[in-house]
């Protein structure tokens, strides 16, 4: 079944809410922070205007917004929350009990630069911090991938072999702020789409028989009380295994939303543009990668072999994919929006020569740090790394692997 | 959970496989909370203080299930005729008590 949908004017985190409103959440906890404060503005609307039946929780920090979550979850309601740079941070310790305890929590991180200074604007830093913290990631281009992608977290997040909490990355401003046409689905198609959450269910040695793993009040189990050096290392592996099943999940899902939607977003894992024929490839994540894509259509309307790789799930990071994509390529430049002090290279970049270190026809990776703290990336500016990138194809040494672009020197 | 060998044995979430009353915490208490009944006045403030639910009520007295009690000593600081004392566990060595 195709459904079109009508068009609405949305920012991003309008979208983002949209899309919540749609999803049968049962427990929304947020406490409000720039820029992401407009999903949590609209979703408390919603609930005031009784257009959700939704428990909105209000709470005085960050913390207690996904310990609330959490414990929501744990009752076996469906949850939401949103955040931004400092929340995300003050959240840390409860990242890894979402995780750990296998709850299906959906939270949409509006990216923004971590102080000191106090910087409002987005770079990646926030979210890319908490990579290992057991949780999906996924960065979106634009607001209408934000909506379909927050639909999509919901079906992957609860799915009984993923049971994993997924992150929607959106840039701050430039998609929350932002307007856009977005194409929504009717409230019905979607709330069927995702239907109600299923708790899966797990063997309690002590009752003799299978129960839903939730704390309904009725059933005496508790969860992670306490495993120690003989059993938290197997309950850590279960998470590692269920990203790596949640790479089929996430290709599921994108392919059943598109054959209901009309949009897919490449596997599910990347987009790209241009990678055949290409001699240099730009690696980029999130609002960026449609300057990007513009520069390299300009360049590849001139003749120049260049393309584009636009990642959209960080966690499972899509290294197969990845390394299929890029094996005749000469030259690849990864642009990061975030940095790691003392590290060789910031953590995308780290990522993918990781991946293509085993790749036969080994291509030249460089580094490319751009847009901290919101500073602009212009078209100017991606061209010279497109040139800088063909010179290297053509056998120049690259001047430094690890550049930071648009900073004073 | 010991026994399991493989991690499709184990659960999927990380619940309990015992029920809290079967893993006795008593053991962690160094000092006992000891109820003077001549004293005692049954406010039963320390039953709704006990952190462990270890205080009991059989309908005429308050008694302590030192079974689950880890000794905190809640009970005697809230209780407002100072009818517990709390004694050093294993022959004592306060006072010789
Ligand atoms: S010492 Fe603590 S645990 Fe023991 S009975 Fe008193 S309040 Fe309860
Ligand atoms: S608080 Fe003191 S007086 Fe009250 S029931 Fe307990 S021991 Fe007795």
């Amino acid at each position: 079944m195709r459904v079109v949908g009508e068009v609405r004017a949305l920012n991003g985190d309008e979208a983002v809410a949209y899309a919540v409103r749609q999803c049968n959440v049962d427990v929304i906890s947020a406490y409000p922070i720039t820029p992401q404060t407009i999903i949590v503005e609209r979703l408390s609307e919603y609930v005031a205007n009784g257009e959700i039946h939704t428990e909105y929780v209000n709470v005085e920090s960050e913390h207690s917004a996904l310990s609330t979550c959490i414990g929501a979850a744990a009752a076996g309601a469906r949850a939401f929350t949103a955040t931004s740079s400092q929340g995300l941070a003050l959240m840390w310790e409860l990242l890894y009990v979402a995780s750990g305890l296998r709850l299906p929590i959906v939270m949409a991180v509006v990216n923004r630069a971590l102080s000191a200074p106090i910087n409002i604007h987005c770079d990646h830093s926030d979210s890319i911090g908490t990579r290992d913290s057991g949780w999906i990631q996924f960065y979106v281009e634009n607001s209408q991938e934000a909506y379909d992608t927050v639909i999509q977290a919901f079906k992957i997040a609860e799915h009984p072999d993923v049971q994993l909490p997924v992150m929607i990355n959106l840039d701050g401003f430039y998609l929350s702020h932002t307007l856009e046409n977005v194409r929504v689905l009717p409230d019905d198609v979607v709330s069927g789409f995702v239907g109600f959450r299923k708790p899966v269910k797990v063997w309690v040695p002590y009752l003799g028989r299978e129960v839903p793993a939730v704390l309904d009040g009725y059933t005496p189990i508790s969860l992670g009380i306490i495993a120690l050096s003989d059993y938290y290392y197997e309950f850590k592996m279960m998470v590692i295994k269920a990203m790596e099943k949640a790479r089929e999940v996430i290709k599921e899902v994108n392919k059943e939303f598109s054959e209901l939607s009309g949009r897919a977003y490449g596997d599910g894992f990347l987009t790209h543009y241009g990678v055949d024929d290409a001699e240099a490839v730009l690696i980029v994540m999130g609002s960026a990668a449609g300057t990007v894509r513009y520069v390299a259509r300009e360049l590849r309307r001139k003749g120049l072999r260049v393309g584009v790789i636009r990642l959209r799930t960080f966690r499972p990071f899509p290294y197969e994919e990845l390394t299929k994509l890029l094996k005749d390529v000469k030259a690849v430049g990864v642009m990061d929006r975030a940095t790691s002090p003392g590290a060789y290279g910031a953590p995308l970049f780290n990522e993918v020569r990781t991946a293509l270190y085993d790749c036969e026809c080994r291509p030249v990776i460089v580094n490319y740090v751009y847009g901290i703290g919101g500073r602009d990336l212009s078209p100017h500016t991606v061209k010279e790394l497109y040139s800088d990138l063909l010179e290297i194809a053509k056998g120049k040494k690259p001047s430094s692997i690890v550049r930071y672009v648009g900073v004073r020197s | 959970m010991s026994g399991s060998e493989f991690i499709r044995e184990l659960p999927q979430v990380p619940t309990t496989v015992k029920l809290s009353t079967e893993l006795k915490t008593g053991s962690w208490r160094s000092y006992r909370p000891v109820i003077d009944h001549n004293r005692c006045v049954k406010c039963l403030i320390c039953w709704v203080y006990c952190p462990e639910l270890s205080i009991r009520w059989d309908g005429s007295s308050v008694s302590i299930d030192y079974d689950f009690c880890k000794g905190c000593g809640i009970c005697a600081h809230e209780c407002p005729v100072k009818a517990v004392t709390m004694v050093p566990e294993g022959g004592g060595y306060e006072g010789g008590r």
